[in-house]
């Protein structure tokens, strides 16, 4: 039982610290970014390919790198610290995670070395409109089209969507077959980009007999995998929320003990430190929680990376809406503003838990299952 | 990942969720021994939320101490253990999960350790083992009517008489006071220098003539505290710890022992289980359920960041997020207590009900739990001090 990093991972954390603060040195540089097209910047993601980063989930026989989840949850924290509106939980870890559960060697070969190496962008196309985080897609449907297959229907929202080069689609077999998973060609479907209340991209991506690909073995119901791929994109976009509420504490501190009302720096009162500590406790036990759940993954058991998808998204709703909320609240006026970091912390918070499944929804799950065990046990 | 081919196995220890062999296997024989060794009637007694006699604590703790496990924090010439952080924990976590009441916190976690750091080599030999064995049986007489959490305020005095000191003054919310064989106190033994300097740590033997113990009824109707009163009590040279003026510093060093200790994950879990089980029929409810799952979601959040504590915890100094353990422990600790009384309902109105009343115990139990569970927030230093020291000395505000 260890909760620490060892030096290699300390390596990462610090090398993929260092490249970030040169794309975003500061919030204006994000500001920028998301402001121009394609919404993130296209360098940034190169030099992340160059150094690994973009295979790291994926294996070595699949063009990555085959890092653990630790590895991935310390690069989704760093890029939730400087909010990093770069396509890599939608892009790799959700869609990339989606070929790498179901493809064939050849799929995954091909695909996930081209999104290794920087060369091609994915985005997980698993939502229609009124679906609420189901792994069984009923908004999309697909059929026989002679020897091949096509899409109908419309996906929405398609985080990472906007920009994506193929899309990694979940849509209804026929006959009541369950899920299947396919690949289109972004040229094979019409689609409208937009930005997300925190101004990262997605895209509605509408189907009309587009050509498709079976990913894996045709007419199959993946529906388990895809509930296990969207699990572990629970979990890392749980790290990439932690990043977020650490820096919104941090810059909730230094605020404090630098802004001057009435005389004297906000920290004199006592009506605010005290709330900032209780934000401290909040980010403390979502900590621990990220951490547990992440290293959940390792042990491969597929229910108890569903529960650990759950509990720490749960935790991460509680604590994201008492931080995110506390940390423009002690900020006053310029926490609202676009040109301030903390509120649009709050909106990356915001768009994170309501992609990934908010806390009504882990609750409703975790509390379906109460009367199943007698109590929760750490390890 | 997983879907992806198995990545080779590595055997790192960084960030990694399993016990060790070793520790696992010190688990096991933890539990092991909690749940054979220590009498059925007293685990359930705590299980179930009643209150323990004299007899059953004192009992309980001899047969933890005779087996070594009552006082396993203290240094191992005087019977202590040398185990990791992690193993006192499990150590801990298991004894709460099993019903087997804690060693007497006065004794083992509070002037044990004191006597053992700051004492002389004749008070050593004349308390530890008998505070060990709970052969006397400690209080703690450290708040005044006007020192609560400004604790330096105090003014019960102890005044030089030839050898002896001669002590006069207050002390208040001392609990099980009515056990008390002796009692450690903080006294001012110079009201000349800065209030920190003037203070003493005294034991004094509670049968000296001019000790008066005094009790004070709770709001669940019971009597946990009293007030504790001296006047003209005479008390030894040699019962006072350490030099005069160093009472202060050992105050830190126990009130930060306490903090530790206070937060009780594997109780608090322990206790939401049984009222899972013992109103199993309201689980029907789904915003009974939606509570359950919140609180054990919670329950899991914070005995995860006890382990991230003590893994990092080093040459016994608490780590700064103890503060959140006490926070967060205690809040959770009176959440659960107050679901039991909303699922009790009507049934609470029994509490002081007799032995014939139609009602559950569980349910005639639980306003008053719930009401004496009010004060986990207001001891070993109350929850604002808590936030004092998070922000001032964790956050730097
Ligand atoms: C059941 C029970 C058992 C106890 N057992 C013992 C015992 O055995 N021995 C012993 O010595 N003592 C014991 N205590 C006393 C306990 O340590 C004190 O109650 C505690 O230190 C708080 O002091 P107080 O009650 O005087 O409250 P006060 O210090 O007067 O506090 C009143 C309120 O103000 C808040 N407050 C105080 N200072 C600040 C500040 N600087 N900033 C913000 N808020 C502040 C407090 O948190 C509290 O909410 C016990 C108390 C209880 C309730």
């Amino acid at each position: 039982m260890d909760f620490t990093y060892d030096d290699e991972q300390q390596a990462l954390r610090e090398a993929v610290r260092g490249l970030l603060a040169t794309a975003y040195a500061d919030h204006e540089a994000r500001r920028r970014t998301v402001a121009a097209e394609p919404g993130f910047d296209r360098a940034l993601w190169g030099r992340l390919a160059e150094m690994g980063i973009l295979g790291l989930p994926f294996s070595e026989s699949d063009g990555g790198v085959g890092a653990g989840p630790v590895e991935i949850g310390i690069v989704c924290q760093e890029l939730g610290r400087v909010l990093a509106p770069e396509p890599y939980l939608s892009g790799v870890v959700h869609a990339g995670g989606l070929v790498a559960a179901v493809g064939t060697a050849e799929q995954r070969a091909d695909l996930l070395g081209r999104l290794s190496a920087g060369d091609l962008l994915l985005a997980a196309a698993d939502t229609s409109p009124g679906d609420r985080w189901a792994a069984r897609a009923d908004g999309v449907r697909a059929s026989v089209v002679g020897d091949g297959w096509t899409l109908d229907g419309v996906a929405d929202p398609v985080m990472g969507g906007e920009s994506a080069d193929c899309f990694v689609v979940t849509a209804a077999l026929p006959d009541g077959g369950g899920t299947g998973v396919f690949l289109v060609a972004a040229d094979d479907v019409s689609r409208s980009g937009y930005a997300a209340a925190d101004l990262t991209r997605a895209a509605t991506v509408r189907f009309e007999g587009s050509t498709a690909t079976p990913l894996g073995e045709p007419g199959r119901d993946l529906a388990p995998s895809i509930a296990t791929i969207s699990d572990l994109t629970r979990i890392l976009g749980a790290n990439q929320a932690l990043g977020v509420l650490q820096s919104q504490l941090r810059a909730t501190t230094d605020y404090l003990r630098s802004r001057k009302q009435f005389g004297v720096t906000l920290n004199t009162f006592q009506a605010l430190t005290f709330r900032a500590a209780d934000m401290y406790v909040s980010l403390e036990l979502v900590h621990s929680m990220v951490d547990w759940a992440t290293m959940t993954i390792a042990g491969g058991d597929r229910d108890a990376v569903a529960e650990a998808a759950d509990r720490v998204g749960l935790q991460v709703s509680r604590s994201s809406r008492h931080i995110g909320q506390e940390a423009i609240q002690l900020h006053g006026g310029i926490g609202m503003t676009a040109e301030y970091a903390v509120g649009v912390g709050t909106a990356h918070l915001a768009v994170l838990e309501q992609w990934l499944g908010n806390g009504p929804h882990h609750l409703a799950r975790l509390a379906g299952r109460v009367d199943d065990h007698e109590l929760v046990d750490a390890l | 990942m997983m879907g992806t081919p198995p990545a080779t196995p590595t055997t790192r220890s960084h960030m990694q969720l399993a016990l060790s062999p070793r520790d696992a296997e010190f688990r096991d024989r933890m539990r092991e021994f909690f749940t054979t060794k220590v009498p059925r009637e007293i685990r359930d007694t705590v299980l179930e939320g009643r209150h323990l006699t004299r007899e059953q604590i004192v009992a309980s703790q001899r047969i933890l101490n005779a087996e070594g496990l009552a006082v396993p924090h203290w240094p191992t010439e005087w019977g202590g253990q040398d185990w990791t952080e992690l193993q006192r924990h499990l150590w801990h976590e298991e004894m709460q999960r099993a019903g087997v009441p804690a060693p007497l916190a006065f004794n083992a976690s509070m002037i044990g350790p004191v006597i053992a750091h700051f004492g002389s080599e004749e008070q050593k030999q004349r308390f530890l083992p008998a505070t060990a064995n709970l052969d006397i049986w400690w209080s703690q007489g450290f708040s005044e009517p006007d020192a609560g959490s400004d604790l330096a305020g105090l003014r019960t005095a102890a005044v030089r008489d030839g050898d002896d000191w001669v002590v006069n003054g207050q002390k208040t919310w001392t609990t099980l006071g009515q056990h008390g064989d002796w009692i450690f106190t903080l006294v001012r033994t110079d009201p000349e220098v800065k209030k920190q300097q003037g203070i003493s740590m005294l034991l004094i033997d509670m049968t000296t003539p001019g000790v008066e113990v005094r009790p004070i009824e709770l709001i669940d109707g019971g009597h946990e505290v009293n007030e504790v009163w001296f006047s003209d009590v005479r008390v030894p040279g040699d019962l006072l710890v350490g030099e005069p003026g160093a009472g202060w510093t050992m105050a830190k060093f126990l009130l930060g022992n306490e903090r530790v200790g206070v937060a009780p994950v594997g109780a608090t879990k322990r206790a939401l289980a049984t009222l899972k089980a013992t109103a199993a029929d309201q689980l029907a409810d789904p915003l009974v359920r939606a509570r359950v799952a919140e609180l054990e979601n919670e329950l899991l959040a914070l005995e995860l960041t006890a382990l991230r504590v003590v893994a990092h915890s080093s040459d016994g100094a608490p780590h700064p997020a103890s503060s959140v353990l006490k926070l967060r422990g205690t809040e959770l600790q009176q959440a659960v207590s107050e679901l039991a009384l909303d699922l009790a309902g009507p049934a609470s109105l029994a509490a002081r009900a007799g032995d014939d009343s139609p009602q559950e115990g569980w349910a005639r139990r639980s306003a008053p739990t719930y009401l004496n569970l009010r004060k986990a927030s207001i001891y070993g230093g109350s929850n604002e001090i808590q936030r004092q020291i998070i922000s001032r000395t964790i956050l730097g505000l």
